[in-house]
């Protein structure tokens, strides 16, 4: 009760009145926007002129990209099962079976020109490496340096061997590395695929030691994808690092390698694929893929296109603001406007 | 209170004493009282100046520390982090972050904690911050001074705290007292004392305490070496105004009144120094046992959000389920026939919580970890946000020039913070009368002394009915010259003494002295100098007289006294000394009258006296009272001029005028003693019941009286009160007054104020009729109920017929006096009669109690289910301010009681306009768009969480990094709201005033309405569904940079949350109407500090930033189709709202959208005054003009 007091006592002398500024009065200087005919119609106008040119700019980038892409995974496995469940099963059982011969040789027509460098990707689709046990079963910090060899309590199931010795590099995401190889080649001529830089530059010199190798790697009963050559370091198996750069949809492409020579139109190119990895249990689909880039990348046109029709959208709304007001104009400041004016002003 | 019986003089007097102390009747008395002491709530005792008496340490009072703190340093953790959780969000949050250790968590536990931390520590370092003032105030208050009579028998210095009940304390002039104390002596010889009660009920006059006789000779520190002494009295209670106890001294009992209770926190004032005996102390005082807190109130805001919160609590749990239906079936699918199906997720080696053998209970685990993952659908920084907004709200009430009062230098001050956009909402004002419409500074304007009119002033309220006249014969014609009647008396009041308007030369200047009843003129101002308890104050240079009155009237009436010849100049214990004029002689004389009894004034009563003896030992009692307390009162015999009294009274009254009755009476030396003896006996008595005694004791010697004449005082309406309402009106808002006036004055008040104009019909329910009063008389009282509950019944059915048949164009005036109020309020009429009220625009209860204030108030709350604000000044309107949904009290003349109980304090009623009218809507607006905002945040971005989920085969992992979430509702997305919430304005302060139309949007609660709040929801999921398919669609599989890269879960995470970032910060750039540096700053600066946030994380070690690491440097930003991809998302997303702003714009405004086109395409009004305000110098100038151009508007 006496707080009140006190602060009053002191301040009697002096007035209360606040002192005066732009702040406590709430009058600052400020723009107040208002959702005007002009402004709109301007804005609208404005989108659509700038969107239109980005859209048609991307399309035409990626017009300009050359693609080949090549589903391989059911052409590579000649199943004469009659029904889908026996033809299931079969390519299951002959993807599992170590010792058939799993190499498939695809010949196929380069359309356009492609410039080098050309990406070789390999697309899985149905692959759910989002998932979050997936995401989750994997350790940065035994990637990072060999110290850290122990520390795979976020890798299970796959975190020890079955001597109990920690796995190097630990967790499903590696242990499921892709396994399929392509070697390229044009009228018999093989066309190198250059492996260098396929990574993340980050992942090759922070995220994955140079002085950790890999070790029980796949030694288990159960074998999941790639083995790895322990005599490399983690951050020179450049395939691992891009596998292991989790993919966030459950269709993506990953880069395989570059072709770093042209492909002039019309080239049969032929590719040997080794067939090793297994889509077929969870319906997956492989896909080979070959493609050039321009300054917007790969090849999507969804992007110009929506581009273009956000802008068109923001045009034709310009028009039709534009044609409402030639039609049925209202003068701004129209006191009619103000419906309360007509409030009598007896009182 | 004021009974200055026992002003007893020096010790010259002491026959005078054993005369009204009959100690020896008394005592037998005592004896029957005693039980009542020792029992139940009287069994305090204390052992004066024996604080260390084993009976007294055994019965453990409370040591005088004092604590006003919520929390204390144990336990302020435990305390604050409990209320912190008494919400539910919070508790939600917390089992979340308990969870969170579990591997049911979708991400790390610190990044769920960490907003939790941060949010719940801001707001216990908020209340801690408040604690630690209040705890500095204790401190200070716990080790001030005081002399205290120790064990050396001398007075040492001691701190406040170490006081014990029973010590001695001696307190010096202007030192506050330390407990409650009894007064012992004074410096004074009569051992009275002045006493300060500000602190208390903020009046600012003095109050006489005045010690026992027995113990008042007690004046030096050498007697109380043997001073011992024993009090019993009542328990510590909160009521300031009652104190019971007795005294053991000498071996003798002495009743002990509230005269002799010197209340904690008051001031000794005066007088030299007082010594006193502890008795209650610390907590157990008066001040400390009335400082409970009012009752919290919330505002409508706030209870809908409670139920938006539960809806978006039941939109996560169905989400969730949702997700973990799907999970379960995709887990099951796992291994299908005994085969499994993904075997990368090695289904076959698992946790509980993918097994596809025990789907179900994974299943159940996974709604768990769903309600985690779409936690972000409730926003948690919501409430500690709202609150931030709210204490700044609070400080630019505070601070608002335009609501400063230069008269009372006070502030409009907002005491809680959490009613401001309630403010906005007002439907119904009930308002006071008195100080409240009125300065309640009151103007002594005319008088009717034996039969004859006396005064030429003209009041405002004549003014007003004058003006009603003309305008109704000639329209508007004539008001000019209105106008110019109104001018003359301004320049005439400059002039005048303060609470003194009369004219008449009759009267002034002496000339009384010839009218045919100058005996009766003498009496008259006689009593008016005599009866009252005012104390003079000369002023020692000009030798002028100023006086300490109790209230407005009866200072007005000292000074009308004073002015026509009869100065008051002197009070003693005992006596009252005039300088008068005598119409015998011609000349002024002093004159001294010994003063016996003061009978005080109460509500109960309405009327006070003094009993006095004369220079010629006459005994008389003077009187002054309400006219139905004193007419019923007067002698048979002496009724020359009642007639034509009574009809200047009522004339009075029409003119808006307070009145009161003055008379007389002579009394006999018998008649006198055996009155006082039975007097004293009920004043001495101990028990509750002692105000019955003295009421029924004074009943008997106020009769048969002889009247004067009767008093007419004014009391101003305060500035702009007609303007004020009339804006008030026109913004929707109903206004009731509520007063204690009679019908006649509150009609013309109503007139005067423009409540009730020519054009409308009134409604009048009144029990002013002759047979109920028949009946009444007859004392038949279950018949008069009767009678008036069937004629309230009727009246109230024929003004609702009456409304029916009036049809729209006729507004109604709805007029219902005290007595027919308490009917009205009865449970089976008060439904009819709301009905009628509510269908009038505007209501008027007169003659009405404090307790039909608060019910009529509660009434309209409960009944209407609107916002109802209550306004007052004085204590008697404590209920209605506490009942109602917002209470405003006017700090002013009154005292503080109205405003301690209040929510918000103005200075004048006129404020109120500004109050409401521009604070109330920003803050509703505000507060309304904040609320909606932040759902829509919220929404947007839990959304594309479950979108991603979906493509995730809902196996809870989210899209985002953790800390990027984390961080959503904290650092990118919160300054901006609470930058909207605190500094958004909709149009000017200015324009609010001028269409106070806008008003409506808060009373139909049109901002806040649920088709809104839906529409901000849904807006919410549109975005993300724009935000996550076109982000995902766009950059599906294919390289997004010429290096031949993909999109990874790291890219596309940083790419959705940019874009949501961009999105919602650009969304509240959209809705915000007032740009001001500070909105640019907090919005672009959290779109930067998200890029800012990203390189730093980024660059810290891949353990630590995991998915973050050097994303944004490396990955996104050489990217050209992130940035195209952001641009084109984010323009998307807003476009849907756009174009819904611009079609309703154009084609169902608001009323704000009106206002702001008309303001800026209009007269261009707003413009020049906004650049030149740029022009700093200038700035009081525009300030000034602006305003004077308002005053030119309102006065169109």
């Amino acid at each position: 009760m006496s707080s009140g007091d006190g602060v009053s006592q002191s301040s009697s002398k002096k007035s209360k009145k606040p002192r005066y500024s732009r702040f406590t009065q709430q009058e600052l200087p400020a723009c107040k926007p208002i959702l005007t005919p002009g402004l709109v119609i301007s804005t609208f106008i404005f989108i659509g002129i700038t969107f239109i040119p980005i859209g048609l700019s991307s399309l035409s980038a990626s017009d300009a990209v050359v693609e080949i892409v090549h589903r391989y995974d059911e052409v590579c496995i000649s199943s004469n099962a009659n029904d889908d469940e026996a033809a299931h099963f079969a390519r299951i059982g002959y993807i599992q079976d170590d010792r058939t011969n799993k190499t498939c040789t695809r010949t196929l027509n380069v359309p356009k020109k492609m410039k080098q460098p050309i990406f070789v990707y390999y697309q899985l689709d149905d692959f759910y490496q989002n998932h979050r046990r997936y995401v989750k079963s994997r350790s940065d910090e035994q990637y990072k340096s060999p110290e850290n060899e122990q520390k795979t309590k976020t890798c299970e199931p796959e975190a020890f061997n079955d001597d109990r010795k920690p796995i190097v590099p630990c967790g499903l995401v590696a242990w499921s590395l892709f396994n399929d190889t392509y070697t390229i080649s044009i009228n018999g001529n093989t066309i190198p695929i250059n492996k260098k830089d396929i990574a993340w530059r980050s992942d090759r010199t922070h995220k994955f030691g140079s002085n950790v190798y890999p070790k029980n790697f796949q030694t288990r009963g159960l074998i999941g994808g790639a083995k790895l050559n322990e005599s490399i370091p983690l951050s020179e198996q450049e395939d691992l690092l891009v596998w292991m750069r989790t993919a966030a949809l459950p269709n993506f492409r990953k880069l395989y390698g570059r072709i770093e020579t042209d492909l002039e139109a019309n080239d049969k190119i032929t590719v040997v694929i080794q067939n090793n990895y297994n889509t077929y249990s969870f319906d997956g689909k492989k896909n080979l893929v070959i493609s050039t880039t321009t300054w917007i990348g790969g090849k999507n046109d969804f992007l110009g296109k929506i581009y273009i029709t956000v802008g068109g959208i923001c045009l034709f709304l310009a028009i039709a603001f534009i044609l409402v007001y030639l039609l049925k104009p209202r003068p701004l400041g129209d006191p009619a406007y103000l419906s309360w004016n007509k409030d009598p002003a007896s009182y | 209170m004021r009974d200055l019986r026992k002003m007893a003089g020096g010790s010259g007097k002491g026959i005078r004493f054993s005369r009204l102390y009959s100690f020896s009747c008394l005592k037998s008395k005592f004896r029957d009282e005693h039980s009542q002491i020792g029992g139940k709530g009287y069994s305090r005792v204390v052992y004066c100046n024996d604080p260390d008496n084993p009976e007294q340490l055994q019965l453990r009072y409370r040591s005088n520390y004092v604590s006003t703190t919520k929390y204390t340093a144990f336990n302020f953790f435990p305390k604050s982090l409990f209320e912190q959780f008494r919400r539910v969000a919070n508790i939600y949050f917390l089992a979340v972050a308990c969870v969170s250790f579990s591997p049911l968590a979708p991400y790390s536990a610190t990044s769920i904690l960490a907003p939790l931390v941060v949010v719940i520590g801001v707001t216990m370092a908020k209340e801690a911050l408040e604690d630690w003032r209040r705890m500095k105030q204790d401190i200070e208050a716990n080790n001030r001074k005081v002399k205290v009579y120790d064990r050396s028998n001398t007075f040492q210095d001691t701190r406040w705290k170490n006081l014990r009940v029973g010590n001695l304390v001696k307190v010096y002039k202007d030192e506050y007292f330390p407990a409650d104390l009894l007064l012992i002596s004074s410096s004074y010889e009569d051992g009275i004392c002045y006493v300060e009660t500000t602190n208390l009920d903020g009046e600012t006059n003095l109050k006489v305490k005045h010690a026992l006789d027995v113990t008042s000779s007690l004046r030096d520190d050498d007697y109380y070496k043997k001073f011992k002494a024993i009090i019993k009295c009542e328990d510590p209670n909160e009521d300031l105004y009652s104190f019971i106890g007795t005294m053991w001294y000498d071996g003798l009992q002495h009743p002990l009144s509230l005269q002799q209770i010197l209340v904690r926190d008051s001031k000794l004032r005066n007088t030299e120094y007082v010594y006193g005996a502890v008795v209650f102390t610390g907590h157990d005082t008066k001040v400390m046992q009335n400082a409970i807190d009012p009752p919290s109130k919330r505002s409508k805001i706030e209870r809908k959000m409670d139920k938006i919160v539960y809806i978006l609590f039941s939109l996560l749990v169905s989400v969730s389920f949702m997700g973990s239906f799907f999970f379960g079936i995709t887990t099951k699918n796992d291994i299908h026939d005994g085969k499994v199906q993904r075997w990368y997720l090695q289904p076959e080696h698992t946790t509980v919580f993918y097994d596809p053998k025990r789907a179900a209970l994974a299943a159940f685990f996974h709604f768990l970890t769903g309600l985690m993952l779409y936690g972000y659908l409730i926003p948690i920084s919501l409430y500690v946000s709202i609150e931030m907004v709210k204490v700044l709200q609070g400080i630019f009430i505070n601070q608002d020039q335009d609501m400063y009062y230069e008269e009372t230098d006070n502030l409009a001050h907002a005491r809680t913070s959490n009613l401001n956009e309630e403010l906005g909402q007002v439907d119904t004002i009930l308002s006071d009368k008195t100080g409240t419409l009125t300065c309640n500074s009151m103007d002594f304007v005319k008088c009717s002394i034996a039969g004859t009119a006396y005064g030429l002033g003209v009041t405002e309220v004549e003014r007003a009915l004058a003006k009603r006249k003309v305008d109704a014969k000639h329209n508007i014609t004539n008001s000019s010259s209105n106008i110019q009647m109104s001018t003359d008396d301004v320049t005439d009041l400059g002039k005048s003494i303060k609470g003194f308007n009369f004219k008449d030369d009759r009267i002034m200047n002496g000339g009384w002295v010839n009218e045919p009843h100058a005996d009766v003129i003498q009496k008259f101002f006689r009593v008016l100098a005599l009866c009252h308890t005012a104390i003079p104050e000369v002023n020692q240079e000009t030798g002028e007289i100023d006086y300490e009155a109790e209230s407005p009237d009866e200072a007005a009436f000292v000074i009308a006294a004073r002015e026509l010849g009869f100065e008051f100049f002197e009070r003693t214990q005992s006596s009252i000394s005039l300088h008068e004029l005598d119409y015998g002689k011609g000349r002024k004389t002093d004159r001294s009258y010994e003063l016996l009894h003061v009978l005080e004034f109460s509500s109960a009563r309405k009327r006070m006296s003094v009993i006095v003896k004369n220079a010629e030992n006459q005994l008389l009692l003077l009187s002054k009272g309400a006219d139905s307390a004193m007419f019923e009162r007067l002698s048979r015999k002496a009724k020359d001029f009642e007639a034509k009294t009574r009809e200047h009274i009522k004339r009075y009254a029409e003119a808006g005028l307070r009145t009161l009755v003055v008379a007389y009476r002579e009394l006999s030396e018998d008649e006198f003693r055996s009155w006082e003896e039975e007097f004293l006996d009920a004043k001495a008595s101990v028990n509750a019941d002692r105000g019955a005694l003295v009421d029924a004791a004074t009943d008997k010697i106020e009769r048969d009286l002889i009247l004067l004449g009767a008093t007419a005082v004014e009391d101003k309406l305060q500035n702009g009160v007609p303007q004020c309402i009339e804006k008030l009106a026109n913004a929707g808002i109903k206004i009731w007054v509520i007063t204690g006036d009679k019908m006649e004055t509150a009609i013309n008040i109503g007139y005067a104020c423009g409540l009730l104009r020519e054009d409308m019909k009134q409604i009048v329910i009144t029990l002013d009729s002759p047979e109920i009063s028949d009946l009444e008389k007859q004392g038949d009282e279950n018949e008069a109920t009767k009678a008036s509950s069937e004629s309230i019944t009727e009246q109230i059915r024929k003004g609702k017929s009456q409304l029916c048949s009036g049809g729209s164009s006729t507004t109604f005036g709805l007029i219902i006096d005290g007595k027919s109020l308490s009917f009205a309020l009865s449970s089976n009429l008060e439904g009819a009669f709301l009905d009628l009220a509510v269908h009038c625009a505007s209501v008027i209860c007169c003659r009405s109690t404090p307790k039909q204030k608060a019910l009529v108030t509660r009434l309209v709350k409960k009944g209407t289910g609107k916002t109802t604000l209550a306004i007052g000044d004085g204590a008697n309107d404590v209920g209605m301010l506490q009942e109602a949904d917002i209470g405003v009290g006017i700090s002013g003349v009154e005292g503080m009681q109205a405003a301690m109980s209040s929510d918000f304090t103005v200075a004048q009623f006129c404020f109120l306009e500004r109050l409401l009218l521009v604070h109330g809507h920003w803050c509703y607006r505000r507060i309304s768009m904040m609320i909606c905002y932040f759902f829509y945040k919220n929404i947007a971005f839990g959304f594309t969480l479950f979108w991603f989920e979906a493509r995730a085969s809902f196996s809870g992992q989210p899209a985002y990094n953790d800390w990027y979430m984390s961080f959503y509702n904290v650092f990118f997305t919160s300054l901006p709201v609470i930058a909207l919430g605190v500094f958004d304005q909709d149009v000017s302060a200015r324009l609010c005033l001028k269409h106070p139309q806008l008003y409506e949007e808060g009373v139909h609660d049109i901002l806040f309405s649920w088709p809104r709040i839906l529409g901000w929801m849904l807006n919410g999921i549109i975005s993300s569904m724009i935000i996550f398919f076109f982000t995902t669609n766009s950059i599906l599989h294919q390289a997004f940079r010429r290096d031949g890269s993909v999109v990874d879960f790291e890219v596309l995470g940083v790419l959705m949350y940019t874009c949501v970032v961009w999105t919602v910060n650009c969304q509240m750039a959209l809705s915000i109407n007032y740009f001001t540096w500070i909105q640019h700053f907090f919005i672009w600066g959290s779109i930067a500090f998200w890029y800012i946030f990203l390189v730093i994380y980024g660059s810290l070690s891949p353990v630590v930033s995991t998915t973050a690491f050097r994303v944004l440097v490396e990955a996104c930003a050489p990217s050209p189709f992130y940035w195209l991809a952001t641009l084109l998302v984010v323009v998307s997303t807003l476009l849907p709202y756009i174009l819904y702003r611009t079609l309703q714009v154009e084609f169902n405004p608001m009323i704000h959208d009106r206002i702001q086109r008309s303001g800026m395409g209009g007269s261009g009004n707003e413009s020049p005054g906004d650049l030149s305000i740029q022009h700093s110098g200038k700035m009081g100038s525009v300030k000034d003009k602006s305003r004077y151009r308002d005053s030119l508007l309102v006065k169109q």
